[in-house]
């Protein structure tokens, strides 16, 4: 019951979202929308609660934290996107680079959370996730540009990877 | 409202030209997704920026219900866009590697140091 309604719930949101502004009803819905969306709905969390084992990636409930992870996006994560682009446009147009792939200690403890970090790192300054390590949690990151002290420096963590602390903001809502 | 939306498809334009110029550019598949996925991403994103801005201001203006369709139906596909992005990202390099498609030129590869041990 409580996999059925933890679908329903999403997915009857979804389908209201993204059906806004059809018709009247509340303002926004046509009424045939709202029907046939609650019919799929239910049909869509039955199937899921039939099928899906409750052993799958769990979502976390806390508004809170989803609160959180709408700010770091619209926040640091922006930030540290602009400046990334700025850096390849900056790459693209001299050519200087000098890559290498490092290994760097994640310091996360969940796999939702290095998702995140993996993700995050993807989409900032210079920097491309290449791999894991499904044990300890390690990334495998391809740098664009390697300096020569940071060629040869043996223990990264994923702190040096931003300006601001990413990891730690994503280990506050997604931990 | 015109100029804002303006800006914005001038700078997504900008940023998606620079990737492909990337692509172009750079020398191996890593370096090239650097390019791909992040300067596409943040270009592609300043495009929807556009049309979220020119679609909510019709819809504030004469309240033009598909309008609003439009721009919620452009925030979804935004979101959709940067994560998947970044993930077939990771899952082109990591194919590319296991393939034996080493970056090259490289100063150091701990992944390859990793499989090889």
């Amino acid at each position: 019951m409580k996999r059925f309604v933890s679908t329903l719930v999403p997915v009857m949101a979804l389908y209201m979202w993204l059906t806004a502004g059809s018709g009247d009803v509340f303002g926004l819905w046509a009424a045939s929308e709202l029907v046939l969306g609650a019919v799929l709905s239910v049909i869509t969390a039955w199937l899921t609660a039939l099928h899906v084992g409750s052993a799958g990636v769990t979502l976390p409930v806390n508004p809170l934290r989803w609160i959180l992870f709408a700010l770091y996006l619209i926040g640091p994560f922006l930030l540290e996107m602009a400046k990334a682009n700025l850096d390849v446009a900056y790459r693209v147009i001299t050519g200087r680079i000098n890559p290498g792939i490092v290994r760097v200690n994640s310091g996360m403890k969940t796999a939702g959370s290095t998702t995140a970090l993996a993700n995050s790192i993807t989409l900032t300054p210079g920097t491309l996730t290449v791999g894991v390590d499904e044990e300890t949690n390690d990334l495998f990151i391809h740098k664009i540009n390697l300096t020569e002290e940071e060629a040869a420096r043996s223990a990264w963590d994923s702190r040096d990877l931003f300006g601001f602390n990413l990891p730690a903001m994503i280990r506050r809502f997604s931990e | 409202m015109e100029a804002v939306v303006l800006i914005c498809l001038v700078i997504g334009l900008l940023f998606n030209s620079l990737g492909i110029i990337g692509i172009l550019r750079f020398p191996d598949v890593y370096t090239r997704l650097h390019a791909s996925t992040k300067a596409t991403t943040f270009g592609s994103i300043f495009v929807s920026l556009s049309v979220i801005v020119y679609a909510a201001a019709r819809f504030a203006g004469d309240g033009d219900r598909p309008m609003l369709s439009l721009a919620l139906h452009v925030l979804v596909a935004m979101f959709v866009l940067a994560f998947t992005n970044a993930a077939g990202a990771h899952a082109i390099a990591r194919a590319a590697h296991r393939s034996g498609t080493l970056p090259s030129p490289s100063v150091r590869d701990d992944l390859n140091e990793e499989a090889g041990s």
